[in-house]
C-alpha cells in the first residue's frame, strides 16, 4: 500500500502520475526536477531561483514551470542573457548565505560563467580557510541533443569533475533526478548539476519513498542499475540507457553486465567501481563527451591504480568522436555512442571465454 | 522625376533567376540608372553625432534589384519553415523574415572587403554576402552542398572570400569578435570596416526580461549612435553608408536597426506569448518592408503590379528549384567526420566514439 503524498507543495498539475492502485507510479525527469526545485523552495526560504526564462516563460525546458505563480518574483528571477553577470551575482548571493539555484539554458554557455564557477564558487572555501562557504547549485542540460551543431553539444562534465571545491552530479533516473537535485541544494559546496535534455520528458517509475519531500540521494555513491558478472559498464546520464539496453544485448549472448549509473563524477565512488570490477575483471567505460582527458580516463585510471591484479583484459573506453559535433544528421550519428558501439567494446574484454562456474 | 517606362522590355526575360549563376543577387540587372532620390520613412535620430539626410540617391535598378533580393529571402526563410516542419531541418532555426531590408540596405552600401558578422540568424546575410539558395537548402538539410559541408548547420553559415564570417550559436559572442575583425582591418591598414549584428537579446523573450536599457542607439554611451527605420532599405543604406564614414574616420558607431522578425525566436519559440497577433499583423501591413519597396517602384512608374508579381512568382520558383536541388545533394561522406579538425594535424590520430573500431588520421 502506498503512502499518501504528504507534502503539500506538490501540485498536482505538474506531476505526470498515472496512479495505479498499487503499482509503482510514474514520473517524468521534468516533473521530478520540478518538484524538487517546489519542494525545496517551500521548506527553506533562502533558496531562490535564476536565470534565463526561468520566470515568465516558465523555463526555457519548462523545468521551472510554475515556480514564478507560487513563490513571486523576489525567489524566481528572470535574468538578461548575461551568464558572466548573472552567474557571479548568484555566487555573491552564496557569499552572504542564500543558496541560489542557477540555471544554465545549456551547459554550453556555462562556458562565459566558467570564471566565476571556478575560480570564485569552487575555491573560495579554501582561500578563505573556511570563512566564506558557497551554497550553489548550477544546474541545466548538458551534453548532445539533436541536430544543435558543434557549440551547443558538448558535455562538460569532465572539465568541472576536475576541479577540486566543486561536486558534480549527473542524474539519470526521474529517482536520480529528485533524488540528486535536493541533495544538492542542501548541499553547503558549489555543485554542477548536469541534466540532459533529452531525458526531460522519459517516464521512469518512482516509489512512494522517491515522491516523499524528505527523500534525497547521497551524493558519491553510484547505483548498481543491473548487477552482472562478467563485465563492469560505467556509465552517466543519457548513457545509462544506452548502457542498458547494451546490457539486454549481450544477455542474450551469454554475457553478463553489470551497469552502473556513476550518478557522481566528483566525488567519483572510485569504491563502487572497484568492487564492481574485482567481481567481473572487465570494464567498459561509456561517455558522451570529448575521450581525452575524459571521466573514462580517470575511471580507468583509478582500476589500474586499485584492482590492476584483477583485471583480465584491457579496460575499454566509449566516448564521443574526437572531432568538434558535426550537424549532419549521419555525421552526427557517429560522433555520438552508440548501442552496439558499447555491446563491441563489451565483447572485445570477453575475447578470452567466459569463465566458468569454477572459477568463480 | 519621372522615368520613361521600359519596363515591359526589361522584366521579360525571366530565365536568368532559372540559371545556374551563382547569386542572383546581383546589381547589374539592366534598366535606367537615372538616380531617384527617396526619402526615408521617418528622419535618423542621433546620439553624440549628426544624423544623415533623409533624402537617398538610388537608381530604378536599385530599386528593383532591392525587391527582387528581398522576395527572395522572404520566399528562402518561408520554406525553411516548411522544410522544418516537415522535418528535414533539425536542431535550431532562426528566421529572418521581416528584416530583410537590413540585409539588403546594409549590402547596398558597402563593399565585400567590409566584413560582416552575426549571430544565428544568419541565412539573408549569408545570400546578401554572395551565397547561393542551393548552399543554403542543402547546409540546413545536413548535406554536402552546404556552405559548411553540412557540417554546421543552421547556425553557422560562413563565406570568407564574401566577407561573412558567421554564424556564431552563442548570443553576444559574435560581438568582440567584430572588434577583433575590426581591428585587423586597422592594423591592416586596410579602408574597410566591420558590421558587427547584434539582437536585443534576442530569444524568444521579452524586451523587458532582455534587456534593461532598450535605447540602444545610445548603449555604448560615448560611442555615437543612430536609430535607423530598419523596415526600411533605404534607411539602412543611408545609414550604413553614413556609419562607413564615420567609422573609418572616426572609430565605433551604433546603429539601432527598428526591424521586426514576423516569426518567433526559433521554430520552437511560437512568438506569441510576448506579442500579440495583432501587433505582427500590424507591422505587416504598415511596415513590411518588400511593401515598401513595391509601393515606390509602382508610384515610381518603374514596374507594374503584375510585373512585380512575376518577379516574385520567379523567386519562389528558383527558391523550389534550390531546395529541390538540394535534396538531391548527398550526406556528407562518413571520412568527413574527421576533416577539417586542424589545419595542421601532425599526422595525430582522432577517434570516433568506440576508439578501436574507428579512428582517422589528422593530416
Amino acid at each position: 500500500m502506498l503512502r499518501a503524498i504528504r507534502h503539500k507543495s506538490i501540485h498536482p498539475a505538474f506531476c505526470a502520475f498515472r496512479a495505479f492502485s498499487s503499482a509503482a507510479k510514474e514520473m517524468t525527469v521534468r516533473d521530478a526536477l520540478n518538484s524538487a526545485l517546489d519542494e525545496e523552495m517551500s521548506a527553506d526560504p533562502k533558496v531562490f531561483l535564476m536565470g534565463e526564462e526561468v520566470g515568465e516563460y516558465q523555463g526555457a525546458y519548462k523545468i521551472t514551470k510554475g515556480l514564478l505563480d507560487k513563490y513571486g518574483p523576489e525567489r524566481v528571477l528572470d535574468t538578461p542573457i548575461t551568464e558572466a553577470g548573472f552567474a557571479g551575482i548568484g555566487v555573491g548571493a552564496a557569499y552572504y548565505g542564500l543558496r541560489p539555484v542557477v540555471e544554465f539554458m545549456t551547459f554550453n554557455f556555462s562556458m562565459q560563467a566558467i570564471d566565476h564557477i571556478i575560480n570564485s564558487a569552487a575555491k573560495s572555501y579554501y582561500m578563505s580557510a573556511g570563512q566564506i562557504s558557497v551554497p550553489i547549485v548550477f544546474r541545466g542540460p548538458n551534453g548532445a541533443a539533436a541536430g544543435v551543431g558543434a557549440q551547443h553539444s558538448q558535455c562538460y562534465a569532465a572539465w568541472f569533475a576536475a576541479c577540486p571545491g566543486l561536486k558534480v552530479l549527473t542524474p539519470y533516473s526521474s529517482e536520480d533526478a529528485r533524488g540528486l537535485l535536493k541533495a544538492a541544494i542542501r548541499d553547503p559546496d558549489p555543485v554542477v548539476f548536469l541534466e540532459n535534455e533529452l531525458l526531460y520528458g522519459e517516464l521512469f517509475p518512482v516509489s512512494a519513498e522517491v515522491l516523499d519531500s524528505s527523500f534525497c540521494l547521497p551524493i558519491g555513491k553510484a547505483k548498481i542499475e543491473r548487477e552482472g558478472k562478467d563485465v563492469t559498464i560505467t556509465a552517466y546520464s543519457k548513457m545509462v540507457g544506452y548502457a542498458l539496453k547494451a546490457a539486454d544485448i549481450l544477455a542474450k549472448e551469454g554475457i553478463s553486465a553489470e551497469v552502473i549509473n556513476l550518478r557522481s563524477i566528483r566525488p567519483l565512488d572510485r569504491s563502487t567501481i572497484n568492487a564492481s570490477v574485482r567481481k567481473t575483471n572487465r570494464l567498459v567505460t561509456v561517455e558522451e563527451s570529448f575521450p581525452q582527458h575524459g571521466v573514462g580516463a580517470e575511471i580507468c585510471t583509478s582500476v589500474v591504480e586499485e584492482s590492476f591484479g584483477y583485471l583480465d583484459a584491457p579496460v575499454e573506453r566509449i566516448a564521443g568522436a574526437d572531432v568538434p559535433m558535426p550537424y549532419a544528421a549521419n555525421l552526427e550519428r557517429m560522433a555520438v555512442p552508440q548501442v552496439e558501439d558499447i555491446v563491441r567494446a563489451a565483447k572485445r574484454t570477453c575475447h578470452r571465454s567466459v569463465p566458468l562456474a569454477a572459477t568463480a | 522625376m519621372a522615368l520613361s517606362r521600359s519596363g515591359s522590355k526589361l522584366l521579360k526575360p525571366i530565365s536568368p533567376f532559372f540559371s545556374s549563376a551563382p547569386s542572383i543577387l546581383t546589381r547589374s540587372i539592366s534598366s535606367s540608372n537615372d538616380s531617384i532620390t527617396v526619402e526615408t520613412s521617418i528622419p535618423f535620430t542621433a546620439h553624440n553625432c549628426e544624423p544623415p539626410s533623409r533624402s537617398v540617391t538610388t537608381s530604378a535598378a536599385e530599386l528593383l534589384s532591392f525587391f527582387r533580393d528581398m522576395a527572395l529571402m522572404r520566399r528562402m526563410e518561408i520554406a525553411a519553415d516548411s522544410l522544418y516542419k516537415a522535418k528535414l531541418i533539425r536542431g535550431f532555426c532562426h528566421l529572418y523574415d521581416g528584416q530583410e531590408a537590413v540585409a539588403v540596405g546594409m549590402e547596398a552600401a558597402i563593399t565585400r572587403k567590409d566584413c560582416i558578422i552575426t549571430a544565428y540568424r544568419d541565412h539573408c546575410t549569408f545570400l546578401s554576402r554572395g551565397g547561393t539558395l542551393i548552399e543554403v537548402f542543402a547546409e540546413l538539410m545536413g548535406r554536402r552542398a552546404g556552405m559548411s559541408n553540412g557540417k554546421g548547420g543552421s547556425m553557422h553559415f560562413y563565406r570568407k572570400q564574401g566577407g561573412f564570417y558567421g554564424g556564431h550559436g552563442i548570443v553576444g559572442a559574435q560581438v568582440p569578435l567584430g572588434c577583433g575583425l575590426a581591428f585587423a582591418q586597422k592594423y591592416s591598414k586596410d579602408e574597410n570596416v566591420t558590421f558587427a549584428m547584434y539582437g536585443d537579446d534576442g530569444m524568444g523573450t521579452a524586451e523587458w526580461r532582455a534587456a534593461k536599457s532598450p535605447a540602444y542607439y545610445k548603449r555604448g554611451d560615448y560611442v555615437p549612435g543612430l536609430k535607423v527605420d530598419g523596415m526600411d532599405a533605404f534607411a539602412v543604406k543611408q545609414a550604413c553608408k553614413f556609419a562607413k564614414e564615420h567609422a573609418l574616420k572616426n572609430g565605433p558607431i551604433i546603429l539601432e536597426m527598428d526591424t521586426y522578425r514576423y516569426h518567433g525566436h526559433s521554430m520552437s519559440d511560437p512568438g506569441s506569448t510576448y506579442r500579440t497577433r495583432d501587433e505582427i499583423s500590424g507591422v505587416r501591413q504598415e511596415r513590411d518592408p518588400i511593401e515598401r519597396i513595391r509601393k515606390l517602384l509602382l508610384s515610381h512608374e518603374i514596374s507594374t503590379e503584375a510585373e512585380l508579381k512575376d518577379i516574385e512568382k520567379a523567386a519562389r520558383k528558383e527558391v523550389d528549384n534550390a531546395i529541390a536541388k538540394a535534396k538531391e545533394s548527398e550526406m556528407p561522406d562518413p571520412s568527413e567526420l574527421f576533416t577539417n579538425v586542424y589545419v595542421k594535424g601532425f599526422g595525430v590520430e582522432a577517434y570516433g566514439a568506440d576508439r578501436k573500431e574507428l579512428r582517422a588520421t589528422l593530416p
